[in-house]
């Protein structure tokens, strides 16, 4: 695993010989799932694997019957059943001693809303099922409303002057299951992720990865930013970047430097939080509160290390 | 061929399981369960069951345990289920969904009113809903009929021409909690007539996508296909019913049931337990004089309407005994065949028995009666309206 710095995109023997996300797919310009996709093609490599993706801008991503811009075998289910069915196919691949990685890519509406009973109740049964929520903040397939992964103060297509309520903990409701393995991911720290991806492939049990992935039509952002965010978001400490094992042992992996000026620049780039006036002053104490807890979790007091460029 | 004295919810759950051990040399057996009253019985049972290359999941939800079959049947397992009522209804979604992936799930439905008002005895208003969701369904009125009934339905369901869900419906505790000797064949007889379960397009190791977007023509093209493999449906059961025979030694019942009918002047369709009551009926009512006969609706879909055509041919008094109601329309099995009688013929609507309403020969023998009454077709009657 020496892939560079620049995240592990560029092509190397370890890599698979054609690409997970073929070209000609449906996705939006500077879509994150986009990065996801090629990021966890090369995670998973030359593994077997077939991918359970909900209702979410993922099965539009599949494209028209009968082709399919995705280079593994796949089913779309109904919105809240990404986790069932997985269920079924990892139960069948398990009777048959098959080395079958199944994999849901759901989206935060299928995850934090929906699809969370069925994504509870696997992760409790502990199914040997990756699951991967890359969440847009937004229902982005339906043109962009609210979830519960929605921040406070983001104008969506349901909430036209800024949502009030603050984002739902996912990782903090997943790593409450025990499961063995629970991450977040940042795109603009590739290295981490790919390292998290083969991680959660090669771990059996249920596994969870949340991905911070920016949406340039429901944020309101340069299709060119969407890396950029994510990086302004894990400085500025608005996105931790830590992992759960077992539930219990927390590792934060990327130390932010907690700069009001990269939360600034974080809100100032997207125009969904124009409306409700959102500012780093009135973000911080939150971050502050959040950061307070991961760090008794993790049992570091002190930052392990700073944050690099 | 053993006899074993179970109730129709374990005759369900056992027949699953020998049908499931059969595919152990194929790619297993794959069901999701989740309780209620009156299918609970089925889902314990199975649960109790030790069943080679099997794994039965315990789900939180009726909408993941179709999810789960979803999933168990598309990478190629047989695969079961049970419900009832308002968890129909909250599975509904996926059951479509399964029929439209022309899945060959098999599931068990102890017919139960839709709440509320609460109610948890029989009627036919839940498996009704799913009429037009491309499953097939078929209505049991006793014991025996349940366990052949699920046999054939994973030999049907998994046929290449058929492909389609299968749904198994029997009358709440009527039937689902009524204890009958029931003939159980062994497991080599069984493994013979279901072989080793295969579906063209499971998901293998060739990248391809089930469920994805279609246009408008592909939509139209594959909904004919489902209409039509689903039309089909009736002349393979018959190649089903001969393998059974050969196999077991006897002959699983018709999709039509005609009972004394040849020579009766006024007929009696129903489905479910209500058509055993209606039996019973006609021979009360033969020894009184008057010329009965019943027909019972055991295949609802695909409807078989050339057969009942003809059964229909010359009767000229006929009650349709419906145990739903379509709210602001009628009874739906009335609905579906009064086009299918003989010109200027009665057919008289009856909805009897709902919310678990005991239809008993008597009631059956008043709406003869009243039948008899009638020149022409009126609105339907809601039997307790009359009481």
């Amino acid at each position: 695993m020496n892939e560079p710095m620049l995240g592990g995109m560029i092509q190397t023997e370890l890599d698979r010989s054609t690409p997970f996300l073929r070209s000609g797919n449906l996705n939006c310009g500077g879509c994150g799932m986009s990065n996801i996709l090629q990021l966890l093609g090369h995670a998973i490599a030359e593994r077997e694997v077939k991918l359970v993706i909900p209702a979410c801008c993922g099965a539009i991503t599949a494209g028209n019957y009968p082709q399919s811009t995705f280079d593994v075998p796949m089913i779309l289910t109904t919105f809240a059943s990404a986790a069932s069915v997985a269920t079924g196919i990892a139960s069948v691949a398990r009777l048959n001693n098959e080395d079958t990685r199944v994999i849901c890519l759901a989206g935060d509406g299928g995850t934090y809303d929906i699809g969370l009973a069925t994504l509870s109740a696997a992760a409790e049964r502990d199914e040997n099922i990756l699951y991967i929520c890359y969440d847009n903040e937004i229902y982005g397939n339906t043109g962009g409303q609210r979830s519960s992964a929605t921040p406070a103060g983001a104008s969506t297509m349901s909430t036209p002057k800024g949502k009030k309520e603050i984002k739902k903990d996912i990782v903090a409701i997943m790593a409450a299951h025990r499961i063995p393995y629970a991450a977040t991911v940042s795109l603009a720290h590739a290295d981490d992720g790919l390292r998290k991806m083969r991680k959660a492939l090669d771990t059996s049990g249920f596994r969870f990865l949340h991905i911070l992935s920016p949406c340039p039509t429901g944020w309101k952002s340069e299709p060119a930013m969407g890396i950029e965010l994510v990086r302004l978001a894990v400085r500025s400490g608005l996105f931790p970047v830590y992992e759960v094992f077992h539930g219990d042992r927390y590792v934060i992996n990327v130390e932010p430097d907690f700069s009001d000026e990269a939360l600034g620049m974080y809100l100032s780039l997207q125009r969904r939080f124009r409306k409700s006036g959102m500012t780093e002053a009135t973000l911080r104490p939150e971050i502050d509160r959040y950061w307070h807890g991961l760090r008794s979790l993790s049992g570091r007091i002190v930052p392990a290390r700073r944050f690099m460029e | 061929m053993p006899v074993e004295l179970i109730s129709a919810n374990q005759a369900a759950a056992l027949s699953a399981t020998l049908a499931g051990r059969a595919n152990r040399t194929g790619r297993g057996f794959c069901s999701g369960v989740y309780p209620i009253t009156p299918a609970t019985e089925c889902m314990e049972y199975l649960c109790a069951q030790e069943i080679e290359k099997s794994r039965v999941v315990r789900v939180e939800s009726e909408h993941s345990a179709m999810g789960v079959c979803i999933g168990g049947a598309a990478t190629g397992a047989r695969t079961f289920t049970t419900t009832s009522s308002n968890g129909l209804a909250y599975m509904a979604e996926n059951c479509i969904t399964a029929a439209s992936l022309r899945l060959p799930v098999v599931m068990v439905v102890a017919n139960r009113t839709m709440g509320p008002p609460w109610n948890i005895w029989a009627d036919h208003g839940d498996s009704l809903m799913m009429r037009d969701s491309g499953w097939i369904q078929f209505y049991c009125a006793d014991n025996q009929e349940v366990f052949d009934t699920v046999l054939c339905a994973f030999r049907l369901a998994e046929d290449p021409q058929v492909l389609t869900p299968f749904m198994i419906c029997m009358d709440g505790f009527t039937l689902s909690h009524t204890i009958a000797q029931t003939k159980v064949p062994e497991q080599k007889e069984v493994d013979r007539f279901l072989p080793p379960t295969s579906i063209p397009h499971q998901l293998g190791r060739i990248p391809h996508a089930l469920g994805q977007i279609e246009l408008s023509s592909q939509v139209a093209a594959h909904r004919a296909q489902h209409h039509n493999a689903l039309l089909g449906a009736e002349k393979v059961y018959k190649t089903v019913q001969d393998s059974f025979e050969q196999i077991f030694n006897r002959r699983p019942a018709e999709p039509v049931v005609a009972y004394r009918l040849e020579d009766a002047e006024t007929v009696i369709i129903s489905m479910g337990t209500i058509g055993a009551t209606a039996e019973q009926a006609v021979d009360k009512l033969r020894q009184q004089g008057v010329k009965a006969g019943s027909l019972r609706v055991r295949m609802f879909r695909p409807f078989p309407a050339d057969r009942l055509r003809s059964l229909l041919r010359g009767k000229m008094f006929v009650a349709v005994i419906d145990r739903d109601i379509s709210l602001g329309f009628g009874g739906i099995l009335w609905g579906e065949l009064r086009g299918l009688a003989e010109p200027g013929a009665v057919v008289q609507n009856y909805i009897a028995g709902i919310g678990g309403g005991d239809v008993r020969p008597g009631h059956i023998r008043d709406i003869v009666a009243e039948l008899k009454h009638r020149s022409v077709s009126a609105a339907p009657v809601i039997m307790e309206e009359l009481l």
